[in-house]
């Protein structure tokens, strides 16, 4: 097996620092501007902006359409549903972060 | 290598119809998606459903495991009888849309012919169009304190890698990576250039960490906020008093209002998780009885009992 050992590296914080570009996103997320435009449609991702030319999207964007995509291939759901999934488990997460403290 | 029964692995019969193996799978799909699932193994189960069906959704690679015959069981040692597969083409094609990356050596040894075709189809099509290297994903645990006050981690991340002659290896390595000041549970900290290597000349992807914080035996996080259940004395809830409370940036004298009840809230501003704007730190008062049971103490609780009338069910209506 071979080692490697690199100096500290500082990343960006997703969620904070980071914005993209529809180009951008397309690029990060592997997917054809197409597929982002119904993702945007369907709310799982909203854009900062109204020209799609100029849109901005947050960090965050790259993981629910990254998501989203998932959904789609694995579940067999569509768009709508895959929107309807992320907020339900965004729900639920926040519940669970709440409940955290009553659990243990 | 041990023998897979697939259809164990789908909770299937060997004579189930594409339609119930089909039921099965987005059945267990949903139930082991690692988005979704919250069980334990949830990746390793959905990986193996995800192998179970890929087999038994295709007419042709179904009739081929089925050659094998019914009397392997699960985890049997296996070697594809010589020349099993005569006659079958694999298609790989149309029905395999699945990444057979993740799939088992048993996988392999019975399809991996056609599998490997595919995937070279596909291979040439990546190169043309995204030179580019994977993203590559991990996640990272950190104490609450270090998200006050910003860390180092050092990370132990494992990968497979070509060798010189393009075999498969696996290989180790560490990075030391900053944890920023003002991160909170569930974000991602992007290290540009640190996923897996480009093809063909092109850029390496990026690695994401997911910051994760470790249970904390005092304090448990909301989004930016912090909370701390904060035991009191009786007579410190009844009377008023400046306490030591603990914070995850460190020890504050904390005044505690007189006539405080059980679970009241006490907001110190700006004392959670640090950012523009910072989190809150709420310190929740939990009323403790002292361990003392001497007569003299049960002397002190009956004279507050006849002194203080109070009857604390009267909401109740009892």
């Amino acid at each position: 097996m071979s080692k490697q050992t690199r100096s500290l590296l500082t990343g960006e914080v997703l969620e904070e620092d980071v914005e993209f570009t529809l180009a951008q996103l397309c690029r990060a997320c592997r997917l054809p501007a197409e597929q982002v435009y119904t993702l945007v449609e369907e709310g799982i991702v909203e854009p900062m902006g109204r020209d799609p030319a100029r849109w901005r999207f947050r960090g965050v964007a790259v993981h629910r359409v990254r998501r989203a995509v998932r959904l789609e291939r694995d579940l067999g759901v569509n768009a709508a549903g895959a929107a309807l999934v992320l907020d339900l488990l965004e729900e639920i997460e926040t519940l669970r972060a709440r409940t955290g403290r009553l659990r243990d | 290598m041990r023998f897979k029964d697939y259809y164990e692995v789908m909770g299937v019969a060997r004579d189930a119809t594409q339609d119930e193996i089909k039921r099965a799978y987005r059945k267990l799909a949903r139930k082991y998606h690692p988005d979704v699932s919250k069980e334990p193994q949830a990746e390793v189960r959905f990986k193996e459903v995800g192998e179970a069906y890929e087999v038994l959704k295709d007419p042709e690679k179904r009739t081929a495991y089925d050659q094998l015959g019914k009397d392997w069981k699960a985890g049997q040692e296996f070697r594809p009888p010589p020349g099993w597969d005569q006659g079958f083409e694999f298609r790989g094609g149309g029905f395999t849309e699945a990444d057979a990356s993740g799939f088992s050596d048993f996988f392999e040894s019975l399809f991996g012919r056609g599998f490997a075709r595919a995937g070279a189809r596909g291979g040439k099509a990546r190169a043309r169009f995204h030179a580019q290297g994977e993203d590559t994903h991990a996640k990272v645990l950190i104490e609450i304190e270090d998200a006050y006050h910003g860390a180092t981690r050092s990370l132990t991340l494992r990968h497979t890698e070509l060798d010189g002659d393009g075999r498969p290896r696996l290989a180790e390595r560490t990075l030391n990576v900053r944890v920023p000041k003002g991160v909170r549970q569930g974000q991602h900290i992007r290290l540009a250039g640190q996923g897996g290597a480009g093809m063909g000349g092109g850029q390496s992807g990026d690695l994401y960490l997911e910051v994760e914080f470790r249970a904390h035996p005092h304090y448990y996080v909301d989004g930016r906020d912090v909370y701390l259940d904060l035991p009191v004395a009786p007579w410190e809830a009844a009377l008023g008093a400046t306490v030591k409370a603990p914070t995850p940036a460190g020890a504050v004298d904390l005044k505690i209002p007189a006539g405080s009840g059980s679970g009241r809230k006490l907001r110190l501003k700006g004392r959670g998780i640090p950012g523009t704007p910072p989190g809150d730190l709420y310190v929740v008062l939990q009323i403790a009885m002292p361990p003392d049971q001497s007569d003299a103490a049960k002397a002190a609780w009956r004279e507050l009992e006849s002194t203080v009338k109070f009857n604390p069910r009267a909401g109740l209506g009892v």
